[in-house]
């Protein structure tokens, strides 16, 4: 289960020592924009110290330099060997620049003996032409788990202002939850940058969610709550969903092809979207009526 | 790892932040660690301890290190001290 995705700067020690106890479903450690050129080296040594040692109870990201930079090669060097659960590769406008993140990774893991492919990877989409691509980036590679979308570098690239609204990447949003969809893998938001507007963050959680995205990145630990909240069922989602299973089983039990529930027909969509919202209550540790 | 790491040059690396430690090297004829600690009566032993193993992993045997710590757990000073000594042998970055 992941909900929320909480962005860590990669040389602030005193954050990566507290990165999974702030409630996030899994923490994005940082080497790439959070961390400056002159650092970069501090950063990869220290992330990767903190991931060997920390043992973090949350799932591990780690974003790596984009691969028209010097350091990228060098930080799946460093960090691989610890097999985070997860890499993101910012910047990702193809599926070909998927692949040469890939054919790297690999190259790693036969030459260190780690278990292939374990670490999986979640491309940033954040150009004009990564949305463009975004279904065969998301097909490209059996690693792509999910695609995350970046608002602001994307509205850089499409030369549009970056509102709270979001009207601008309201068809990147879009398109990214299609094709992730499509392409049968998660899909998450980009972060809701203004720390001090908790009604805006919960509307635009709200609208992501709206929209079918599995989740939401935050760049600030105190958004973590709101979206864990936004992309969670409420309990009278769960008690719904338990309602279409009994209707359902009930229905078998008479042989009968057709059942209503609350004056609605119950069709196959409304039992996946069921097993959808009883799959992720369990993942929560809510307790289901036997 | 690097055996026998030559330290050719003065450097630094961490910072003065809470949780952080701020470690400079300079190059010299044998091992000498010095620390300024907010926690040194508690964890001054292990500080060095930790300063020092790194530098044998890394098979140095000339160096001045001291280090400026601010409450910085193990894995975070051996990041630093690691960090300094690529830094000071003129590789990493």
């Amino acid at each position: 289960m992941r909900r929320s995705m909480l962005f860590m700067p990669g040389n602030n020690a005193g954050m990566l020592l507290n990165a999974d106890i702030l409630g996030a479903d899994a923490v994005i450690l940082d080497l790439e924009d959070a961390v400056s050129p002159a650092e970069k080296d501090a950063a990869r040594i220290l992330v990767r110290n903190a991931i060997k040692t920390l043992h973090y109870q949350c799932q591990v990201c780690v974003r790596i330099n984009s691969i028209d930079t010097e350091f990228w090669k060098r930080d799946l060097e460093e960090i691989l060997p610890l097999q985070p659960d997860l890499i993101m590769p910012p910047k990702i406008s193809s599926a070909q620049d998927v692949l040469t993140v890939d054919a790297y990774m690999t190259e790693l893991e036969q030459k260190l003996g780690l278990e292939a492919g374990k670490a999986k990877l979640i491309p940033l989409i954040e150009t004009a032409l990564g949305v463009e691509n975004a279904f065969a980036i998301a097909g490209s590679c059996p690693r792509v788990t999910a695609m995350l979308l970046g608002g602001e570098d994307l509205t850089a690239d499409l030369q549009c202002k970056r509102t709270k609204e979001g009207q601008e990447i309201f068809y990147s949003r879009s398109r990214i939850v299609v094709a992730a969809r499509a392409a049968g893998v998660d899909c998450y938001d980009t972060p809701f940058t203004d720390v001090n507007d908790d009604e805006g963050l919960r509307k635009d959680a709200a609208f992501a969610k709206a929209l079918g995205f599995t989740g939401k990145s935050a760049i600030s630990p105190r958004h973590v709550a709101d979206i864990n909240a936004a992309f969670s069922p409420t309990m009278a989602d769960i008690e719904y969903a338990e309602e279409v299973m009994e209707t359902i089983r009930l229905a078998k039990e008479q042989g009968k092809g057709v059942v209503s529930l609350r004056g609605k027909m119950i069709d196959a969509p409304i039992v996946t979207r069921a097993r959808q919202v009883l799959e992720m209550a369990e993942a929560m540790g809510v307790r289901i009526h036997e | 790892m690097s055996p026998d790491m030559k330290i050719t040059k003065a450097a630094a690396a961490g910072t003065m932040e809470s949780s952080d430690v701020y470690v400079e090297i300079q190059p010299a004829g044998q091992i000498s660690v010095q620390i300024e600690s907010v926690v040194f009566q508690q964890f001054g032993r292990q500080i060095d301890q930790a300063v020092r193993q790194v530098l044998e992993e890394h098979g140095v045997t000339g160096a001045s290190v001291s280090l400026n710590d601010k409450g910085a757990v193990e894995c975070v000073i051996r990041a630093r001290v690691e960090t300094a000594l690529k830094r000071a042998e003129g590789g990493e970055n």
